[in-house]
Protein backbone atom coordinates (compact mmCIF):
# COMPACT_ATOMS: atom_id res chain seq x y z
CA UNK A 1 0.00 0.00 0.00
CA UNK A 2 1.38 3.16 -1.47
CA UNK A 3 2.55 5.99 1.78
CA UNK A 4 0.06 9.03 1.77
CA UNK A 5 -0.38 11.77 3.65
CA UNK A 6 -4.46 11.37 3.99
CA UNK A 7 -6.89 13.35 7.15
CA UNK A 8 -6.38 10.54 9.20
CA UNK A 9 -3.33 10.76 9.79
CA UNK A 10 -3.00 14.43 9.89
CA UNK A 11 -5.67 14.19 12.92
CA UNK A 12 -4.03 11.54 14.63
CA UNK A 13 -0.70 13.65 14.33
CA UNK A 14 -2.93 16.77 16.01
CA UNK A 15 -4.29 14.23 18.38
CA UNK A 16 -0.98 13.16 19.70
CA UNK A 17 0.48 16.60 19.92
CA UNK A 18 -2.39 17.39 21.91
CA UNK A 19 -2.67 14.68 24.32
CA UNK A 20 1.41 15.34 24.98
CA UNK A 21 1.98 19.12 24.86
CA UNK A 22 0.14 19.58 28.25
CA UNK A 23 2.40 17.48 30.01
CA UNK A 24 5.97 18.18 28.16
CA UNK A 25 4.85 21.75 29.44
CA UNK A 26 4.32 20.78 32.96
CA UNK A 27 7.85 18.96 32.45
CA UNK A 28 9.75 21.85 31.41
CA UNK A 29 8.33 24.16 33.55
CA UNK A 30 8.72 21.46 37.03
CA UNK A 31 12.71 22.55 36.18
CA UNK A 32 11.28 26.39 36.72
CA UNK A 33 13.27 28.78 39.26
CA UNK A 34 10.34 31.09 39.31
CA UNK A 35 7.69 30.52 41.52
CA UNK A 36 5.80 32.10 38.84
CA UNK A 37 4.69 28.82 36.53
CA UNK A 38 4.37 31.17 33.43
CA UNK A 39 7.24 32.83 33.73
CA UNK A 40 10.24 31.11 33.14
CA UNK A 41 12.94 32.20 35.48
CA UNK A 42 16.24 29.83 34.72
CA UNK A 43 16.89 26.10 35.07
CA UNK A 44 16.54 24.66 38.84
CA UNK A 45 15.72 21.31 40.67
CA UNK A 46 14.87 23.04 44.09
CA UNK A 47 10.93 21.54 43.53
CA UNK A 48 12.22 18.39 43.65
CA UNK A 49 13.93 19.27 46.90
CA UNK A 50 11.14 20.53 48.02
CA UNK A 51 8.61 17.57 47.03
CA UNK A 52 11.21 15.32 49.04
CA UNK A 53 10.57 17.80 52.29
CA UNK A 54 6.99 17.92 52.17
CA UNK A 55 6.19 15.44 55.42
CA UNK A 56 2.19 15.69 54.22
CA UNK A 57 3.09 14.65 50.66
CA UNK A 58 5.52 11.77 51.75
CA UNK A 59 3.19 10.94 53.99
CA UNK A 60 0.34 10.89 51.38
CA UNK A 61 2.59 9.18 48.87
CA UNK A 62 3.30 5.78 51.37
CA UNK A 63 -0.26 5.50 51.68
CA UNK A 64 -1.57 5.37 48.11
CA UNK A 65 0.95 2.83 47.37
CA UNK A 66 -0.28 0.89 50.39
CA UNK A 67 -3.81 1.20 49.74
CA UNK A 68 -3.04 0.67 45.70
CA UNK A 69 -0.21 -2.49 46.46
CA UNK A 70 -3.37 -4.48 48.17
CA UNK A 71 -5.90 -3.46 46.14
CA UNK A 72 -4.45 -4.41 42.88
CA UNK A 73 -3.55 -7.55 44.64
CA UNK A 74 -7.12 -8.55 45.78
CA UNK A 75 -8.75 -7.58 42.47
CA UNK A 76 -6.22 -9.23 40.96
CA UNK A 77 -7.44 -12.77 42.34
CA UNK A 78 -10.94 -11.33 42.41
CA UNK A 79 -10.99 -10.66 39.01
CA UNK A 80 -9.27 -13.62 37.28
CA UNK A 81 -11.75 -15.55 38.93
CA UNK A 82 -14.80 -13.30 37.69
CA UNK A 83 -12.75 -13.56 34.03
CA UNK A 84 -13.11 -17.62 34.54
CA UNK A 85 -16.67 -17.51 35.54
CA UNK A 86 -17.28 -15.75 32.38
CA UNK A 87 -15.38 -17.26 29.85
CA UNK A 88 -15.27 -21.55 31.22
CA UNK A 89 -18.77 -21.65 32.93
CA UNK A 90 -21.24 -20.97 30.22
CA UNK A 91 -25.05 -19.98 32.06
CA UNK A 92 -25.83 -20.20 35.36
CA UNK A 93 -28.38 -18.64 37.62
CA UNK A 94 -27.25 -15.33 38.31
CA UNK A 95 -25.77 -15.01 34.96
CA UNK A 96 -27.04 -11.74 33.56
CA UNK A 97 -26.40 -10.03 37.41
CA UNK A 98 -23.17 -11.41 37.30
CA UNK A 99 -22.13 -9.60 34.03
CA UNK A 100 -23.94 -6.81 34.75
CA UNK A 101 -21.56 -6.16 37.94
CA UNK A 102 -18.65 -6.99 35.91
CA UNK A 103 -19.34 -4.03 33.22
CA UNK A 104 -21.09 -1.53 34.98
CA UNK A 105 -18.51 -0.40 37.53
CA UNK A 106 -16.53 0.23 34.35
CA UNK A 107 -18.69 3.67 33.17
CA UNK A 108 -19.95 4.02 36.46
CA UNK A 109 -19.73 7.85 37.56
CA UNK A 110 -17.26 7.80 40.26
CA UNK A 111 -19.40 10.27 42.70
CA UNK A 112 -22.31 7.74 42.98
CA UNK A 113 -19.90 4.95 43.51
CA UNK A 114 -18.28 6.96 46.66
CA UNK A 115 -21.11 7.71 47.85
CA UNK A 116 -22.82 4.45 48.16
CA UNK A 117 -20.31 2.46 49.14
CA UNK A 118 -19.51 5.13 52.12
CA UNK A 119 -23.53 4.68 52.69
CA UNK A 120 -22.82 1.27 52.74
CA UNK A 121 -19.90 1.34 55.05
CA UNK A 122 -21.72 3.26 57.52
CA UNK A 123 -24.96 1.35 57.91
CA UNK A 124 -22.74 -1.71 58.16
CA UNK A 125 -21.09 0.15 61.08
CA UNK A 126 -24.46 0.66 62.62
CA UNK A 127 -25.72 -2.62 62.02
CA UNK A 128 -22.75 -5.29 62.31
CA UNK A 129 -20.37 -3.35 63.72
CA UNK A 130 -17.89 -3.16 60.93
CA UNK A 131 -16.28 -1.51 59.47
CA UNK A 132 -16.07 0.71 62.95
CA UNK A 133 -14.23 3.58 61.38
CA UNK A 134 -13.57 4.14 57.80
CA UNK A 135 -9.83 4.46 57.24
CA UNK A 136 -7.52 2.01 54.70
CA UNK A 137 -9.93 -0.97 54.82
CA UNK A 138 -12.79 1.01 53.22
CA UNK A 139 -10.47 2.31 51.00
CA UNK A 140 -8.77 -0.97 50.32
CA UNK A 141 -12.42 -2.32 49.39
CA UNK A 142 -13.77 0.02 47.50
CA UNK A 143 -10.72 0.35 45.40
CA UNK A 144 -10.89 -3.63 45.13
CA UNK A 145 -14.17 -3.17 44.09
CA UNK A 146 -13.95 -1.17 41.09
CA UNK A 147 -10.53 -2.52 39.59
CA UNK A 148 -11.87 -5.82 39.87
CA UNK A 149 -13.87 -4.99 37.07
CA UNK A 150 -11.06 -3.73 35.23
CA UNK A 151 -8.51 -6.89 35.84
CA UNK A 152 -11.60 -9.28 34.72
CA UNK A 153 -11.78 -7.39 31.32
CA UNK A 154 -8.56 -7.37 30.60
CA UNK A 155 -7.68 -11.57 31.77
CA UNK A 156 -10.67 -12.11 30.20
CA UNK A 157 -9.34 -11.35 27.21
CA UNK A 158 -6.74 -13.46 27.66
CA UNK A 159 -8.55 -16.65 28.43
CA UNK A 160 -10.61 -16.49 25.07
CA UNK A 161 -7.64 -16.16 22.90
CA UNK A 162 -6.17 -19.28 24.90
CA UNK A 163 -5.90 -22.71 23.04
CA UNK A 164 -8.69 -24.21 25.08
CA UNK A 165 -6.90 -28.06 24.13
CA UNK A 166 -4.39 -28.16 26.22
CA UNK A 167 -6.41 -27.64 29.02
CA UNK A 168 -8.68 -30.21 27.91
CA UNK A 169 -6.16 -32.55 26.89
CA UNK A 170 -4.46 -32.29 30.83
CA UNK A 171 -7.73 -33.11 32.18
CA UNK A 172 -8.46 -36.21 30.02
CA UNK A 173 -5.20 -37.24 31.24
CA UNK A 174 -6.57 -36.78 34.70
CA UNK A 175 -5.71 -34.03 36.34
CA UNK A 176 -7.29 -32.81 38.67
CA UNK A 177 -9.07 -29.19 37.76
CA UNK A 178 -6.88 -27.34 40.73
CA UNK A 179 -3.65 -28.50 39.31
CA UNK A 180 -4.70 -27.75 35.40
CA UNK A 181 -5.12 -23.59 36.76
CA UNK A 182 -2.30 -23.87 38.48
CA UNK A 183 1.02 -26.21 35.81
CA UNK A 184 -1.15 -25.13 32.84
CA UNK A 185 -3.42 -22.09 32.54
CA UNK A 186 -2.22 -19.88 35.08
CA UNK A 187 1.82 -19.47 33.27
CA UNK A 188 -0.54 -18.78 30.26
CA UNK A 189 -2.52 -15.98 31.36
CA UNK A 190 0.39 -14.81 33.55
CA UNK A 191 1.26 -11.46 31.69
CA UNK A 192 -2.29 -11.23 31.74
CA UNK A 193 -2.44 -11.20 35.35
CA UNK A 194 0.14 -9.14 35.79
CA UNK A 195 -1.27 -5.99 33.09
CA UNK A 196 -4.37 -6.19 35.44
CA UNK A 197 -2.17 -5.77 38.27
CA UNK A 198 -0.37 -2.82 37.09
CA UNK A 199 -3.54 -1.48 36.24
CA UNK A 200 -5.52 -2.07 38.96
CA UNK A 201 -2.62 -0.40 40.42
CA UNK A 202 -2.64 3.15 38.39
CA UNK A 203 -6.61 3.07 39.12
CA UNK A 204 -6.38 3.05 42.49
CA UNK A 205 -3.37 5.33 42.91
CA UNK A 206 -4.87 7.70 41.17
CA UNK A 207 -8.55 7.44 42.51
CA UNK A 208 -9.65 10.75 44.06
CA UNK A 209 -13.46 10.85 43.94
CA UNK A 210 -14.25 7.50 45.96
CA UNK A 211 -11.32 7.51 48.16
CA UNK A 212 -13.03 11.45 49.34
CA UNK A 213 -15.82 9.82 50.21
CA UNK A 214 -14.44 6.31 51.92
CA UNK A 215 -11.30 7.64 53.74
CA UNK A 216 -11.27 9.13 57.36
CA UNK A 217 -9.33 11.27 58.97
CA UNK A 218 -5.96 9.24 59.12
CA UNK A 219 -6.30 7.97 55.39
CA UNK A 220 -5.36 10.83 53.68
CA UNK A 221 -4.37 9.45 49.97
CA UNK A 222 -1.81 11.38 47.50
CA UNK A 223 -4.62 12.38 45.04
CA UNK A 224 -6.57 14.54 48.20
CA UNK A 225 -3.41 16.14 49.34
CA UNK A 226 -2.90 17.07 45.56
CA UNK A 227 -6.18 18.01 45.13
CA UNK A 228 -6.37 19.99 48.26
CA UNK A 229 -2.98 21.63 46.70
CA UNK A 230 -3.98 22.20 42.60
CA UNK A 231 -7.74 24.19 44.29
CA UNK A 232 -5.31 26.90 45.32
CA UNK A 233 -3.88 27.39 41.98
CA UNK A 234 -0.73 25.98 40.15
CA UNK A 235 2.15 25.37 42.10
CA UNK A 236 5.68 24.34 40.76
CA UNK A 237 5.76 21.58 43.38
CA UNK A 238 2.88 20.04 41.62
CA UNK A 239 4.14 20.15 38.26
CA UNK A 240 7.63 18.31 40.01
CA UNK A 241 5.31 15.78 41.05
CA UNK A 242 3.81 15.36 37.89
CA UNK A 243 6.90 15.07 36.13
CA UNK A 244 8.45 12.17 39.07
CA UNK A 245 4.60 10.40 38.02
CA UNK A 246 4.84 10.61 33.97
CA UNK A 247 8.91 9.70 34.17
CA UNK A 248 7.46 6.41 36.34
CA UNK A 249 4.65 5.42 34.28
CA UNK A 250 6.70 6.04 30.88
CA UNK A 251 9.40 3.98 32.20
CA UNK A 252 7.06 1.08 33.30
CA UNK A 253 5.16 1.29 30.14
CA UNK A 254 8.64 0.90 28.31
CA UNK A 255 10.22 -2.39 29.75
CA UNK A 256 6.65 -3.43 29.80
CA UNK A 257 6.86 -2.75 26.05
CA UNK A 258 10.05 -4.02 25.18
CA UNK A 259 9.24 -7.34 27.04
CA UNK A 260 6.12 -7.85 24.74
CA UNK A 261 8.21 -7.13 22.30
CA UNK A 262 10.72 -9.82 22.77
CA UNK A 263 8.27 -12.44 23.69
CA UNK A 264 6.60 -11.87 20.48
CA UNK A 265 9.75 -12.01 17.89
CA UNK A 266 10.90 -15.17 19.79
CA UNK A 267 7.78 -16.81 19.39
CA UNK A 268 8.12 -15.54 15.71
CA UNK A 269 11.56 -17.24 15.56
CA UNK A 270 10.19 -20.64 16.51
CA UNK A 271 7.29 -20.64 14.10
CA UNK A 272 9.48 -19.57 11.40
CA UNK A 273 11.61 -22.32 9.58
CA UNK A 274 16.06 -22.45 10.19
CA UNK A 275 16.48 -21.96 7.06
CA UNK A 276 14.65 -18.19 7.20
CA UNK A 277 16.94 -15.76 8.13
CA UNK A 278 15.48 -14.39 11.90
CA UNK A 279 13.39 -10.87 12.10
CA UNK A 280 13.57 -10.90 8.03
CA UNK A 281 9.86 -10.84 8.21
CA UNK A 282 9.81 -7.99 10.67
CA UNK B 1 -23.48 -41.42 50.52
CA UNK B 2 -23.92 -39.81 46.10
CA UNK B 3 -27.03 -37.75 47.19
CA UNK B 4 -24.58 -35.67 49.92
CA UNK B 5 -21.88 -34.93 47.51
CA UNK B 6 -23.72 -34.09 45.15
CA UNK B 7 -25.68 -31.37 47.14
CA UNK B 8 -22.06 -30.28 48.63
CA UNK B 9 -20.91 -26.93 46.95
CA UNK B 10 -18.91 -28.19 43.77
CA UNK B 11 -15.34 -25.94 43.68
CA UNK B 12 -16.75 -24.52 40.15
CA UNK B 13 -19.55 -22.80 42.76
CA UNK B 14 -17.16 -21.39 45.07
CA UNK B 15 -15.25 -19.93 42.28
CA UNK B 16 -18.04 -18.07 41.07
CA UNK B 17 -19.37 -17.41 44.46
CA UNK B 18 -16.44 -15.59 45.49
CA UNK B 19 -16.76 -12.27 43.11
CA UNK B 20 -20.07 -12.93 42.59
CA UNK B 21 -20.76 -11.66 46.17
CA UNK B 22 -18.16 -9.46 46.68
CA UNK B 23 -19.89 -7.37 43.88
CA UNK B 24 -23.43 -7.98 45.61
CA UNK B 25 -22.11 -6.89 48.58
CA UNK B 26 -19.87 -3.62 47.52
CA UNK B 27 -21.19 -3.10 43.94
CA UNK B 28 -25.22 -3.45 44.37
CA UNK B 29 -26.04 -3.34 48.10
CA UNK B 30 -25.03 0.20 48.01
CA UNK B 31 -27.43 1.29 45.56
CA UNK B 32 -30.40 -0.55 47.45
CA UNK B 33 -28.62 1.65 50.81
CA UNK B 34 -28.83 4.88 48.87
CA UNK B 35 -32.11 4.46 47.60
CA UNK B 36 -33.15 4.03 51.29
CA UNK B 37 -31.83 7.02 52.43
CA UNK B 38 -32.81 9.30 49.77
CA UNK B 39 -36.50 8.81 51.31
CA UNK B 40 -34.65 9.93 54.96
CA UNK B 41 -34.96 13.16 57.03
CA UNK B 42 -31.91 15.00 56.91
CA UNK B 43 -30.84 15.21 61.12
CA UNK B 44 -27.86 16.37 62.90
CA UNK B 45 -26.47 13.39 64.50
CA UNK B 46 -24.49 10.35 63.57
CA UNK B 47 -24.96 9.40 60.68
CA UNK B 48 -26.74 12.35 59.83
CA UNK B 49 -30.29 11.10 58.65
CA UNK B 50 -33.40 9.81 60.08
CA UNK B 51 -34.08 6.07 60.33
CA UNK B 52 -36.80 5.23 57.99
CA UNK B 53 -38.21 2.24 60.15
CA UNK B 54 -39.12 2.84 63.37
CA UNK B 55 -40.61 1.07 65.84
CA UNK B 56 -43.42 2.73 68.50
CA UNK B 57 -45.88 1.60 70.76
CA UNK B 58 -44.86 -1.66 69.04
CA UNK B 59 -45.79 -0.27 66.01
CA UNK B 60 -43.42 -0.88 62.90
CA UNK B 61 -43.71 2.28 60.80
CA UNK B 62 -41.90 2.81 57.70
CA UNK B 63 -41.39 6.50 57.36
CA UNK B 64 -40.91 7.56 53.52
CA UNK B 65 -40.06 11.04 52.89
CA UNK B 66 -40.51 12.16 49.50
CA UNK B 67 -39.27 15.91 50.32
CA UNK B 68 -35.76 15.40 48.95
CA UNK B 69 -37.33 14.68 45.75
CA UNK B 70 -40.03 17.18 45.74
CA UNK B 71 -36.99 18.97 46.16
CA UNK B 72 -34.94 18.24 43.11
CA UNK B 73 -38.42 18.87 41.52
CA UNK B 74 -38.71 22.19 42.71
CA UNK B 75 -35.47 24.10 42.82
CA UNK B 76 -34.88 25.35 39.33
CA UNK B 77 -30.73 24.30 40.18
CA UNK B 78 -30.84 20.23 40.28
CA UNK B 79 -32.94 20.54 36.94
CA UNK B 80 -30.57 22.79 35.36
CA UNK B 81 -27.38 20.46 36.59
CA UNK B 82 -28.73 17.82 35.48
CA UNK B 83 -29.96 19.30 32.08
CA UNK B 84 -26.08 21.12 31.68
CA UNK B 85 -24.65 17.60 32.87
CA UNK B 86 -26.36 16.12 30.02
CA UNK B 87 -25.67 18.54 27.29
CA UNK B 88 -21.82 18.73 28.35
CA UNK B 89 -21.31 15.44 28.10
CA UNK B 90 -23.05 15.07 24.68
CA UNK B 91 -21.12 17.54 23.36
CA UNK B 92 -18.06 16.33 24.55
CA UNK B 93 -18.33 12.89 23.54
CA UNK B 94 -19.49 14.19 19.57
CA UNK B 95 -16.19 16.18 20.12
CA UNK B 96 -14.15 12.93 21.41
CA UNK B 97 -15.44 10.87 18.38
CA UNK B 98 -15.09 13.38 15.91
CA UNK B 99 -11.38 13.56 16.47
CA UNK B 100 -11.00 9.88 17.90
CA UNK B 101 -12.28 8.22 14.39
CA UNK B 102 -9.51 9.66 12.38
CA UNK B 103 -6.98 8.44 15.03
CA UNK B 104 -7.99 5.23 15.67
CA UNK B 105 -8.78 4.78 12.03
CA UNK B 106 -5.14 6.03 10.59
CA UNK B 107 -3.84 3.28 14.14
CA UNK B 108 -5.78 0.31 12.35
CA UNK B 109 -4.60 1.01 8.95
CA UNK B 110 -0.92 1.50 10.01
CA UNK B 111 1.70 -1.03 9.36
CA UNK B 112 1.69 -3.83 12.64
CA UNK B 113 5.04 -2.17 13.94
CA UNK B 114 4.02 0.88 14.13
CA UNK B 115 0.69 0.40 14.89
CA UNK B 116 1.86 -1.41 18.34
CA UNK B 117 3.68 2.16 19.16
CA UNK B 118 0.76 4.43 18.10
CA UNK B 119 -1.27 2.41 20.64
CA UNK B 120 1.16 2.72 23.20
CA UNK B 121 1.10 6.23 22.77
CA UNK B 122 -2.74 6.37 23.33
CA UNK B 123 -3.12 4.32 26.00
CA UNK B 124 0.17 6.07 28.07
CA UNK B 125 -1.81 9.65 28.65
CA UNK B 126 -4.58 7.29 30.59
CA UNK B 127 -2.33 5.80 32.96
CA UNK B 128 -0.65 8.26 34.38
CA UNK B 129 -2.22 10.55 36.70
CA UNK B 130 -6.13 12.23 35.44
CA UNK B 131 -5.77 14.69 37.93
CA UNK B 132 -3.13 16.03 37.26
CA UNK B 133 -3.37 16.31 33.88
CA UNK B 134 -6.21 17.92 34.23
CA UNK B 135 -4.47 20.41 36.26
CA UNK B 136 -1.71 20.50 33.09
CA UNK B 137 -4.34 22.92 31.82
CA UNK B 138 -4.74 25.16 34.48
CA UNK B 139 -1.23 26.84 33.61
CA UNK B 140 -2.21 26.92 29.83
CA UNK B 141 -5.61 28.36 30.44
CA UNK B 142 -5.06 31.03 32.81
CA UNK B 143 -5.33 34.87 32.24
CA UNK B 144 -1.65 35.15 32.46
CA UNK B 145 -1.32 31.67 31.27
CA UNK B 146 1.02 30.24 28.54
CA UNK B 147 -1.75 30.40 25.72
CA UNK B 148 -2.64 33.56 26.37
CA UNK B 149 0.71 34.98 26.28
CA UNK B 150 1.51 33.05 22.98
CA UNK B 151 -1.78 34.87 21.51
CA UNK B 152 -0.37 38.20 22.86
CA UNK B 153 2.72 37.96 21.48
CA UNK B 154 1.75 36.67 18.17
CA UNK B 155 -0.50 39.89 18.59
CA UNK B 156 -3.41 37.95 17.53
CA UNK B 157 -5.35 39.54 21.19
CA UNK B 158 -4.17 42.58 23.17
CA UNK B 159 -5.25 41.63 26.40
CA UNK B 160 -5.93 38.12 27.90
CA UNK B 161 -9.11 36.14 26.79
CA UNK B 162 -11.03 34.41 29.45
CA UNK B 163 -10.35 30.54 29.21
CA UNK B 164 -9.77 29.38 32.40
CA UNK B 165 -13.12 28.91 34.88
CA UNK B 166 -15.17 28.75 31.64
CA UNK B 167 -17.20 26.15 30.12
CA UNK B 168 -15.01 26.16 27.52
CA UNK B 169 -12.34 25.18 29.68
CA UNK B 170 -14.12 21.98 30.73
CA UNK B 171 -14.90 21.07 27.43
CA UNK B 172 -10.92 21.25 26.62
CA UNK B 173 -10.50 18.95 29.99
CA UNK B 174 -13.12 16.56 29.46
CA UNK B 175 -11.91 16.27 25.45
CA UNK B 176 -8.28 15.66 27.00
CA UNK B 177 -8.90 13.33 29.57
CA UNK B 178 -11.31 10.83 27.43
CA UNK B 179 -10.12 11.22 24.48
CA UNK B 180 -8.15 7.48 24.51
CA UNK B 181 -11.46 5.81 25.93
CA UNK B 182 -13.04 6.99 22.77
CA UNK B 183 -10.15 5.61 20.63
CA UNK B 184 -9.43 2.27 22.32
CA UNK B 185 -13.04 -0.06 21.60
CA UNK B 186 -13.05 2.36 18.26
CA UNK B 187 -9.50 0.92 17.61
CA UNK B 188 -10.09 -2.60 18.14
CA UNK B 189 -13.43 -2.15 16.17
CA UNK B 190 -11.50 -0.78 12.96
CA UNK B 191 -8.88 -3.70 13.18
CA UNK B 192 -11.71 -6.05 12.83
CA UNK B 193 -12.75 -4.71 9.32
CA UNK B 194 -13.21 -6.76 6.26
CA UNK B 195 -10.90 -5.50 4.15
CA UNK B 196 -12.74 -7.78 1.32
CA UNK B 197 -15.68 -5.32 1.51
CA UNK B 198 -13.77 -2.35 1.18
CA UNK B 199 -12.23 -3.57 -2.04
CA UNK B 200 -15.45 -4.74 -3.52
CA UNK B 201 -16.62 -1.24 -2.68
CA UNK B 202 -13.94 0.11 -4.90
CA UNK B 203 -14.13 -2.19 -7.67
CA UNK B 204 -17.61 -1.37 -8.11
CA UNK B 205 -16.66 2.18 -8.24
CA UNK B 206 -17.70 3.94 -4.90
CA UNK B 207 -15.48 7.15 -3.74
CA UNK B 208 -13.90 7.03 -0.48
CA UNK B 209 -16.45 8.73 1.31
CA UNK B 210 -18.98 7.05 -0.17
CA UNK B 211 -17.16 3.82 1.08
CA UNK B 212 -16.77 4.89 4.31
CA UNK B 213 -19.97 6.22 5.05
CA UNK B 214 -21.54 3.02 3.37
CA UNK B 215 -19.36 0.07 4.40
CA UNK B 216 -16.48 1.26 6.97
CA UNK B 217 -18.94 2.97 9.20
CA UNK B 218 -21.91 0.70 9.91
CA UNK B 219 -19.04 -1.92 10.46
CA UNK B 220 -17.83 -0.02 12.90
CA UNK B 221 -21.20 0.47 15.18
CA UNK B 222 -20.29 -2.04 18.42
CA UNK B 223 -17.06 0.43 18.52
CA UNK B 224 -18.60 3.63 18.30
CA UNK B 225 -21.42 2.47 20.68
CA UNK B 226 -18.92 1.35 23.30
CA UNK B 227 -16.50 4.64 22.92
CA UNK B 228 -19.43 7.01 23.27
CA UNK B 229 -20.96 5.04 26.61
CA UNK B 230 -17.02 4.76 27.98
CA UNK B 231 -17.34 8.67 27.47
CA UNK B 232 -20.87 9.83 28.25
CA UNK B 233 -21.64 8.02 31.71
CA UNK B 234 -18.48 9.25 33.67
CA UNK B 235 -18.68 12.30 32.02
CA UNK B 236 -22.26 12.74 33.18
CA UNK B 237 -20.86 12.84 36.70
CA UNK B 238 -17.96 14.20 35.88
CA UNK B 239 -16.48 16.08 39.79
CA UNK B 240 -12.68 16.84 38.96
CA UNK B 241 -12.81 19.07 35.39
CA UNK B 242 -16.21 21.27 36.23
CA UNK B 243 -14.53 22.13 39.62
CA UNK B 244 -11.21 22.72 38.17
CA UNK B 245 -11.74 24.36 35.01
CA UNK B 246 -14.96 25.30 35.04
CA UNK B 247 -16.85 28.36 36.33
CA UNK B 248 -18.70 28.56 39.55
CA UNK B 249 -21.89 28.70 37.46
CA UNK B 250 -21.04 26.04 35.85
CA UNK B 251 -23.25 23.77 37.01
CA UNK B 252 -22.66 19.28 36.52
CA UNK B 253 -24.43 17.33 38.76
CA UNK B 254 -21.40 15.28 39.99
CA UNK B 255 -20.27 18.68 41.17
CA UNK B 256 -24.07 19.42 42.71
CA UNK B 257 -23.64 15.63 44.80
CA UNK B 258 -20.11 16.46 45.71
CA UNK B 259 -21.13 19.90 47.27
CA UNK B 260 -24.56 18.54 49.43
CA UNK B 261 -22.45 16.01 50.68
CA UNK B 262 -19.20 17.65 51.78
CA UNK B 263 -20.58 21.29 52.25
CA UNK B 264 -24.10 20.92 53.24
CA UNK B 265 -23.70 17.47 54.77
CA UNK B 266 -27.07 16.54 53.61
CA UNK B 267 -26.84 12.91 53.14
CA UNK B 268 -30.26 12.16 51.91
CA UNK B 269 -30.58 15.25 49.54
CA UNK B 270 -26.93 13.80 47.61
CA UNK B 271 -28.62 10.26 47.87
CA UNK B 272 -31.83 11.62 45.98
CA UNK B 273 -29.16 13.67 43.67
CA UNK B 274 -27.69 9.95 43.06
CA UNK B 275 -30.99 8.33 42.29
CA UNK B 276 -31.86 10.31 39.94
CA UNK B 277 -28.67 10.42 38.26
CA UNK B 278 -28.78 7.06 38.10
CA UNK B 279 -31.96 6.51 36.59
CA UNK B 280 -30.76 8.55 33.81
CA UNK B 281 -28.10 6.77 33.22
CA UNK B 282 -29.74 3.69 33.35
CA UNK B 283 -30.44 3.34 29.34
CA UNK B 284 -26.97 4.10 28.36
CA UNK B 285 -25.15 1.50 31.08
CA UNK B 286 -28.03 -1.21 29.94
CA UNK B 287 -26.22 -0.51 26.53
CA UNK B 288 -22.68 -0.42 27.53
CA UNK B 289 -23.31 -3.40 29.34
CA UNK B 290 -25.02 -5.16 26.62
CA UNK B 291 -22.00 -4.31 24.26
CA UNK B 292 -19.01 -5.37 26.47
CA UNK B 293 -20.76 -8.89 27.46
CA UNK B 294 -20.93 -9.43 23.79
CA UNK B 295 -17.25 -8.80 23.63
CA UNK B 296 -16.09 -10.74 26.86
CA UNK B 297 -18.61 -13.83 25.73
CA UNK B 298 -17.17 -13.75 22.19
CA UNK B 299 -15.09 -16.82 20.98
Amino acid sequence: MAKRFSFSTAVMVLGLVFLYLPMLIMVIYSFNESRLVTVWGGFSTKWYLELLRDEQLLAAIWMSLRIAFMSATMAVVLGTLAAFVMVRFGRFRGHTLFGGMITAPLVMPEVITGLSLLLLFVSMGQMIGFPTDRGMTTVWIAHTTFCTAYVAVVVNARLREMDISIEEAAMDLGAPPVKVFFVIILPIILPALLSGWLLAFTLSLDDLVIASFVSGPGSTTLPMVVFSSVRLGVSPKINALATLIILTVSLFVFIAWWFARRVEQRAQQQLDPPEQPAGASG
Amino acid sequence: MLAITQRLPQPRNWVTAIPFFWLLLFFMVPFAIVLQISFAESEIAIPPYSSIVSIEDEMLSFNLNLGNFLMLLEDDLYLVAYLSSLKIALVSTLICLLIGYPMAYAIARAEPRVRNVLLMLVVLPSWTSFLIRVYAWIGILKNNGLLNNLLIWLGVTDEPIHMLHSDIAVYVGIVYAYLPFMILPLYANLLKLDNSLLEAAADLGAGSLRTFFSVTLPQTKAGIIAGAMLVFIPVVGEFVIPELLGSPSTLMIGKVLWQEFFNNRDWPVAAAVAIVMLSLLLIPITLFNRYQLKEMEAR
